[in-house]
């Protein structure tokens, strides 16, 4: 008697018994009553089942996989901390790059994790949900392996015990939850433009590509590995926010203004989210990879282009701060550096003026921008601090209503004069970095005059440690604003100097001899 | 006409990986940065499950890609068979 | 016209409203092509607090790090009030210079522009 065996099912098959076929149309309840949000922002959604994640995930293999990578990476991970692996990065100021990426990421990829767990729960198909449900499970797992991955440099270095107290209360990490918190209040659909293809799509590479293998040129094999682990969920994400624009365009064309207005003002939020990563690749890298405007031309200019060229089939064109963009790449790393550098007192990580030699790197990098507006200037404070007279401007910063960045760009085409926008809502002023800001703004005021900006709130007197009479006679705002942001003062200050600067010198040596 | 292009984590099986990509993809431009690869292709990058096989000496399933991948540019296609990254302009 | 789009009421105040600051105002003041501050710096203040303190005590405090700030001829100085040309006087209060909440003074130091000229 001839065996039957069942034939392996292919994977376009898998899929499709594992995702739509569990899935179904509630008859006892309305499916608008089910899925509410999916209707009020003007998206309009004819065949639910036109999408389909072109990876074929389903959720058992994405078990399997994920498993995987979780395993690899906490194999390293113990290797590297048994290893003392902390003393093998190229130097001390390096750490400073952690520093400012827990501060700055890890509590974004908890947020990303709110707003995937949401929309996989309010998108109607099948397709969409388990995507998103799978990528909430993988922001999640970032969240947790970068912690784990830099909680071994928390028993050495100072600065890092306090980002989770400090991600809503410090003022360099306001435009980060700023963009999160403006992303995860709007609507299911904006959401999945805003995370799933601006963040994603077109920028997150910037963020991450540079960073590992800045991590990995540097020696540091923890942040490496977890950045590469959770960088290989990145290509599901992308895939997914590229899906979510196709499929919108293709189901009505009366989406395309819609889509078009939220591609530009993501595009545009997500490049202000990412001004400091330049500064992290031009300055607190000891070893340079490529500089920030080489990134930038390689993952946003060509690969962005090149998206934006495919997507002009459906009518979509780039969004309208591309230009803009391409003559920043020039300066924001600059401008950011300079904008860390004053505020020693400040941050939980160390700033410096870079070496003769780097600034040659710079130079070469740069040729167009760096001699001409930044060397000079940072040459001269070079000398003012090996004069005793380091910068430390003690003032509050201006912030810019929308992206919640200091306002310290330059005018288009006017490296020179600084760029102000302003509108006036129901009577009141309102300040903006750019064009491009301001019309965010003017387009949904409503949102926007709610902003957290940490110096006004300061100045409101908010921003208190417990046990702070606020009324009291001789109260003055903002005079105890290190206690309220839980800054640990030996993380402060200029690298030279710095506890950290001498323990790991100390150590290294120790590690080379008995 | 654009580049489609994909990024990998350097180890032995990518290495694998990265071999079937060149014989596969005439016009193949491998970019290698600290610890990591990167392939571009002009217009359409195609990933064949046999060739990977024949590299690794080894069955390979299209999904083990999942557990080296950086990043990818051009829109995808899975099967079986094959993976495929293109642009349509 | 709003785009907002939302799915029950959505009326919130001011984050920043001049009644959240107990009789105070918010100033912000630039110093252009001295970029080596990086970007304005802000201020509560009542409106009845003199123009010269603004420059006397605040701005001397923050920009006299600028080796610039003692080269200035305050005679030249070009004042704007956001956009708009502004002669302020020094005797007179923020609310009489005509300064309301939330503006931005920004003045020019003709002939001085910053380290070598670089607008730092």
């Amino acid at each position: 008697m001839d065996m039957k065996v069942a034939k392996k099912l292919g994977l376009k098959e898998r899929y499709s018994l594992m995702t739509r076929d569990l899935a179904w149309d509630t008859t006892f309840q309305k499916m608008a009553d089910v899925f509410p949000q999916t209707t009020y922002e003007g998206i309009k959604i004819h065949d639910w089942d036109k999408w389909e994640d072109p990876f074929r995930l389903t959720m058992d293999a994405y078990w399997k996989y994920q498993s995987e990578k979780e395993r690899k990476l906490y194999a390293i991970l113990d290797g590297f901390n048994q290893n003392n692996g902390h003393l093998s990065v190229t130097d001390a100021r390096y750490i400073n790059v952690l520093k400012l990426f827990l501060g700055s990421t890890p509590p974004l990829e908890l947020m990303a994790a709110r707003g995937f767990s949401m929309m996989g729960r309010q998108m109607n198909g099948a397709g969409p949900r388990v995507a998103c449900q799978m990528q909430a499970v993988d922001e999640y797992r970032h969240f947790q392996t970068q912690i784990h991955s830099i909680s071994n440099y928390n028993k050495y270095y100072n600065g890092m015990d306090e980002f989770a107290h400090q991600q809503s209360r410090m003022w360099y990490l306001s435009d980060g939850k700023s963009f999160f918190d403006d992303a995860i209040t709007a609507g299911p659909f904006e959401f999945m433009v805003a995370i799933g293809f601006a963040f994603e799509y077109v920028l997150t590479n910037i963020l991450f590509v540079p960073f590992i293998s800045g991590a990995a040129y540097n020696g540091d094999m923890a942040a490496m590995t977890v950045g590469f682990s959770a960088q290989s969920d990145e290509a599901r994400h992308m895939t997914l926010g590229l899906e979510c624009i196709k499929f919108m365009l293709e189901q009505d064309p009366d989406n395309l203004p819609i889509v078009q207005r939220w591609i530009d003002k993501w595009t545009w939020r997500g490049t202000r989210k990412l001004a400091s990563v330049g500064m992290m690749m031009d300055y607190m890298l000891p070893k340079r990879i490529m500089s920030f405007k080489e990134a930038w031309e390689m993952y946003v200019e060509d690969n962005g282009g090149a998206l934006f060229k495919d997507l002009a089939r459906y009518g979509i064109t780039i969004p309208k701060c591309f230009a803009q963009t391409v003559e920043e790449k020039e300066h924001v790393s600059h401008q950011s550096w300079i904008g860390f550098y004053m505020k020693p007192g400040a941050t939980p990580f160390h700033t410096w003026i870079p070496t003769p030699d780097e600034m040659d790197w710079l130079s070469e990098k740069y040729p167009n921008t760096f001699d001409r507006y930044y060397r000079p200037v940072l040459e001269y404070l070079d000398a003012q601090e090996k004069a005793g007279n380091r910068y430390n401007n003690k003032t509050q910063p201006m912030n810019c209503q929308v992206c919640v960045s200091t306002m310290k760009f330059n005018e288009p085409g006017d490296s020179m004069e600084m760029c102000f926008r302003e509108s006036v809502y129901r009577g009141e002023k309102f300040h903006t970095c750019s064009d491009h800001c301001k019309e965010i703004f003017d387009n949904e005021p409503e949102k926007y005059v709610q902003t957290f900006i940490s110096s006004h709130q300061a100045l409101q007197g908010n921003c208190e440690p417990d046990g702070v009479d606020v009324d009291a006679p001789d109260y003055r705002p903002g005079a105890r604003m290190l206690d309220y942001w839980r800054l640990d003062e030996r993380a402060t200050g200029d690298f030279n100097g710095s506890d950290d600067q001498k323990n790991f010198a100390v150590w290294r040596e120790q590690a080379t001899k008995n | 006409m654009s580049n489609a292009f994909i990024a990998f984590q350097k180890n032995d099986e990518s290495r694998c990986i990265v071999e079937a990509i060149l014989d596969d993809n005439p016009g193949a431009m491998v970019d290698d940065q600290p610890s990591m690869v990167k392939i571009d292709v002009p217009h359409r990058l195609v990933i064949k499950r046999e060739t990977v096989e024949e590299k690794m000496g080894r069955s390979f399933d299209l999904q083990e890609l999942q557990l080296h991948l950086i990043t990818i540019s051009g829109h995808l296609d899975e099967t079986d068979d094959e993976f495929t990254l293109s642009w349509n302009a | 016209m709003t785009m907002l789009k939302t799915l029950a009421p959505y009326e919130f105040k001011s984050s920043d409203a001049v009644e959240n600051y107990k009789g105070r105002q918010l100033l912000y003041v630039n110093w252009e092509r001295h970029r080596m501050f990086s970007r304005p710096f802000v201020l509560a203040l009542p409106p009845e607090t003199p123009f010269s303190e603004i420059v006397d005590r605040h701005m001397s405090e923050c920009f006299s790090y600028h080796p610039d700030w003692q080269q200035i001829d305050w005679n030249t100085v070009i004042w704007q009030n956001g956009d708009q040309p502004f002669s302020p006087d020094r005797d007179k209060s923020l609310k009489d210079n005509g300064i309301g909440h939330k503006d931005l003074i920004r003045f020019r130091t003709p002939g001085l522009d910053g380290i070598a000229g670089t607008g730092y």
